[in-house]
């Protein structure tokens, strides 16, 4: 069904049409909303409520971006609302420029040859070792691990990083939905997925 | 440190060429540093783990989506549709 399909049966209430909008989106819009309040019960709240406003603003909707895109939209909107009401404030543009500013390193740079080094400027001195393919990346274990890893990002990175990988979003519908910038988010990204990894490498030394 | 598109070394140190490998995963690259990447992946062991360990941890965070909607959520939200329904 394409967006403008889902329109039509939408507005004219069609029920089937719903309930597949919400069975193919529920989940991740209840994911994302967990991004920013403070608990799954309250994320599963705002979902709700996202669901009756689309409902209501349908006649409002341009397609000037995807109908998920707008879903995402007021979604997010009334997560911030309700985050804010909860006395945690975000105020996403602002962290955005901060977070991807400044000289972040994807590896320690120690872990480097330093670059008046004759032969290999910098090049690995501690280089990264094969992780054991035998290691069940679905298990428990890693799955927590990750979880943890995302969770202790910055916000902002940890927002994009589970947009772009943990939910597959592409990259445009990223920027559009968190109103950052396309280079902001390709920095983001970088930094958060270099301190996922790091964290799995930390956690197969260890093993 | 940081290569751009308006200073084009040569060829990447290590160090420079792991601050390109998430862009590179993403075809985000232009086709000059994409290329420079490329060249340097094939003289650099070492990278070549570390883009591996880099393309694992994306897709290993996709098992972070669990899928399907329990049923009361369903229920709930068929509900609240058909009182707007008949409003």
């Amino acid at each position: 069904m394409t967006d403008a399909d889902t329109l039509t049966a939408l507005r004219h209430l069609d029920e089937q049409a719903f309930t597949t909008l919400v069975e193919k989106n529920q989940q991740q819009m209840i994911r994302i909303a967990s991004l920013y309040v403070s608990t799954r019960a309250s994320a599963e709240e705002v979902t709700q409520e996202t669901w009756l406003a689309v409902l209501r603003q349908l006649d409002q909707f341009e397609g000037r971006s995807s109908l998920k895109s707008w879903i995402f939209r007021i979604l997010i909107n009334r997560a911030i609302t309700r985050a804010k009401k909860e006395g945690r404030t975000i105020v996403l543009s602002a962290l955005s420029n901060e977070e991807a500013s400044g000289d972040e390193p994807a590896v320690d740079p120690s872990r480097f040859l330093p670059d008046t080094h004759p032969r290999w400027p910098g090049h690995w001195s501690d280089a990264p070792q094969p992780w054991t393919p035998e290691t069940d990346l679905l298990g428990t274990e890693v799955r927590s691990l990750l979880a943890a890893a995302i969770e202790s990002l910055p916000p902002v990175q940890r927002q994009v990083i589970t947009f772009r990988d943990v939910e597959g979003i592409d990259s445009r519908e990223v920027c559009n939905v968190l109103g950052i910038t396309e280079t902001n988010q390709r920095v983001l990204l970088h930094r958060a997925r270099a301190k996922v990894r790091n964290a799995l490498e930390q956690y197969f030394r260890e093993k | 440190m940081i290569v751009t598109e308006n200073a084009l070394p040569e060829d990447l140190a290590c160090k420079e060429a792991v601050e390109l490998f998430s862009d590179y995963l993403d075809g985000a690259l232009s086709e000059e540093l994409s290329a420079l990447c490329e060249a340097h992946l094939r003289e650099c062991s070492p990278c070549v783990t570390y883009l591996d360990q880099l393309r694992i941890t994306v897709r290993s965070l996709r098992v972070l989506v669990m899928n399907g909607l329990p049923d009361e959520v369903k229920q709930t939200l068929l509900v609240r549709f058909r009182e707007f329904k008949s409003q």
